[in-house]
């Protein structure tokens, strides 16, 4: 079985985002993380591999940069990367991006396509459906559990109210949350390794994709204006000297809680 | 022109949301129409009459992740009543279905919206990186534009509309790609007042150490007679359906006062909380950026603060 499992690089997490002030579309720094959404993505093809051989190949858009995001996932075990990385990409929306994933992932004839549910930091939760739209195949979404049966796959599909469990054969594409399963760490073995792996990189031409459907001008939108929400003023922080819980009191009291 | 409105059933009728956006649509563009996704009732069309629509395309199908169909029925739909706007919440189901119906009709899905005007372009609001900034994108492609809304993002408000005329929707063959079949469906419901309308909300999170602490904080909810949250790491930890969860991900409440237990104050929990009323925060740790949209922030162990809460609570009523 070829699983590709969909990895975004993000500038770290820790750091604040800067936006471009004209464009108003994020920065992308030359030192990149692996996306920690995608951890699972990646545990959950490695998983499935060991269980039934096969490939797994990592594929992600954006700026290739120093590739330590990557090597990341390459590191836990992942066999080969394909990265697309275009000045023409810069500005990609949601669909965009679907569509570069989707066009590599035909490249690579995967048979299962695992992504995250959502990007921690672009979050529209919707690059999976749109690659399986465009793929044309079934979509098994918010997984939080998974198992393959005998000619597909199977989940436990998170819902409003609880879960249903929901099946479909291959070719498939499954989102996975972020308690499906428990991400193993890197080994110095499989971080050694990494360094000898391919990485194949493409340009939207290499796909044969229509530099006009994608990136900023592709994207069909534009942010016309962009300003910090107001945050909320901090209050009284206090040490507890066992009596913490009566302040808390006073000022259920105060709410009218109590 | 027309603006439609997603809808899945949950619990037997519309969503908070659907409601929610049923009202800002009526403010928007034209004829307000319902796509209903669910068994459906007539006191659910009434429900959804009643917040502005005039029509519902109900689709009846519950056996199958119906998305893919869905999609393609709608692209269908769309070349008929031409609407200028569709509103989807946050659902899983609102998401599968506005992916999939954007790569049919390759135009952009504009998310986590929490304002929307048609006056000119459709521009749309959202809070991104966060909820730390927000941006007005103006769509540029060609009707319909997508929109996912954040919950609590409108209030809503009944319009007093009659009851709406119902179109039932056949879904077209999707082959393979509309082969996914729920084979069994699972209810984790959680017991006490719903967490997104409940006035007070007691959340924990990590630092309550383990699935085994979770009960002194259903007990205090309880005591105050409010709803129990969740940390999305305390989900993921299965100590605690998804349902509980609060965040980006999970559910955005506004109760009067919430109180957060061994919560951090990421981001994306933040996000989902921080337009409550009082909020009240317990941590060890000074530096948690929890204090930091907290109007009363303990330092201390939840496990001693926590339980002399529940005493001082008892003892006064
Ligand atoms: C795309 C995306 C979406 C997400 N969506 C959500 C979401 O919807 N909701 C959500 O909540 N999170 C969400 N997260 C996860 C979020 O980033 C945090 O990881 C999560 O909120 C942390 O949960 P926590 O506060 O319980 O755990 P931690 O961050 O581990 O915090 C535990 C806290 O408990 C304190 N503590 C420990 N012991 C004690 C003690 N004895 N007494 C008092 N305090 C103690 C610690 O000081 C610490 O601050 C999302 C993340 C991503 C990437
Ligand atoms: N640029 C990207 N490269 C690779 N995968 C991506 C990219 N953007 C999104 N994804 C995948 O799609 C999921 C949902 O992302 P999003 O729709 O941006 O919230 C992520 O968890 C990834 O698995």
């Amino acid at each position: 079985m070829k699983i590709a499992v969909c990895v975004k690089q993000i500038p770290d997490p820790a750091t604040p985002y800067q936006l471009d002030p004209t464009t108003h579309w994020v920065i992308r720094p030359p030192d990149q993380v692996m996306d920690d959404t995608d951890r699972y993505g990646v545990e959950v093809a490695l998983q499935l591999k060991e269980a039934s051989e096969g490939e797994v190949v990592l594929v992600s858009m954006g700026p290739a940069g120093n590739m330590q995001g990557i090597r990341q996932a390459l590191a836990m075990g992942a066999d080969k990367a394909v990265i697309i990385d275009d000045a023409e990409l810069k500005g990609s929306g949601a669909l965009s991006t679907a569509k570069v994933l989707a066009a590599a992932i035909k490249r690579e004839g995967a048979d299962l396509v695992i992504a995250g549910t959502e990007s921690s930091d672009g979050y529209t939760g919707v690059v999976p459906q749109q690659i399986s739209e465009l793929l044309d195949v079934p979509a098994l979404t918010f997984a939080r559990k998974f198992e393959k049966t005998e000619t597909g796959i199977r989940i436990e599909r998170q819902t409003q109210s609880g879960y249903d469990v929901v099946e479909c054969g291959l070719p498939a594409l499954i989102s996975v949350t972020a308690g499906v399963v428990e991400p193993r760490y890197p080994t110095f073995k499989g971080i050694m390794q990494a360094k000898q792996k391919p990485v194949d990189q493409l340009t939207v031409s290499d796909l044969g994709l229509d530099g006009d459907s994608v990136g900023g001008s592709g994207s069909g939108q534009d942010i016309t204006e962009v300003s910090p929400v107001p945050s909320r003023q901090a209050g009284q922080v206090i040490e507890d000297d066992g009596e913490g819980h009566l302040r808390i009191v006073e000022l259920l009291e105060q709410a009218k809680v109590v | 022109m027309a603006t439609w409105v997603f809808s899945e059933e949950v619990d037997g009728g519309p969503t908070t949301t659907a409601l929610e956006l049923l009202t800002k649509a009526r403010s928007l563009d034209g004829e307000v129409a319902a796509i209903y996704l669910g068994e459906g009732s007539d006191e659910t069309f009434a429900a959804l009459g009643d917040h502005g629509a005039t029509t519902v395309y109900h689709i009846a199908a519950t056996d199958t992740l119906a998305a893919a169909g869905i999609a393609a029925a709608l692209e269908s739909l769309i070349a008929g009543g031409s609407p200028r706007i569709i509103l989807f919440g946050l659902g899983n189901t609102d998401r599968d279905v506005v992916g999939r119906l954007s790569a049919r009709l390759d135009r952009p899905v504009l998310a986590n919206a929490v304002d929307i005007s048609a006056s000119g372009p459709v521009a749309v609001t959202s809070e991104i990186l966060g909820g730390t900034t927000k941006v007005v994108t103006e769509v540029r492609a060609e009707a319909p534009a997508l929109v996912i809304a954040r919950p609590k993002a409108f209030p809503a408000e009944p319009s007093g509309g009659a009851a709406p005329t119902v179109i039932p929707v056949e879904l077209p063959d999707r082959g393979h790609a509309g082969e996914a079949r729920i084979t069994s469906r699972h209810a984790e419901s959680s017991e006490g007042p719903d967490l997104e309308a409940a006035a007070i909300v007691v959340s924990g999170g990590r630092g309550l150490g383990g699935a085994d602490k979770f009960p002194m904080i259903e007990e205090l909810a309880t005591l105050l007679g409010g709803a129990v949250g969740a940390t999305r790491a305390v989900v993921d930890s299965g100590w605690v359906p998804y349902s509980m969860q609060v965040g980006q991900t999970g559910k955005t409440v506004k109760p009067g006062v919430y109180i957060a237990c061994g919560i951090s104050g990421a981001m994306q929990h933040l996000v989902g909380m921080k337009d409550s009323g009082t909020i009240i925060a317990i941590n060890k740790d000074p530096e948690a950026p929890i204090f930091g949209v907290a109007d009363l922030g303990i330092v201390g162990d939840v496990h001693s603060v926590v339980p002399a809460l529940i005493e001082a609570l008892k003892t006064k009523s």
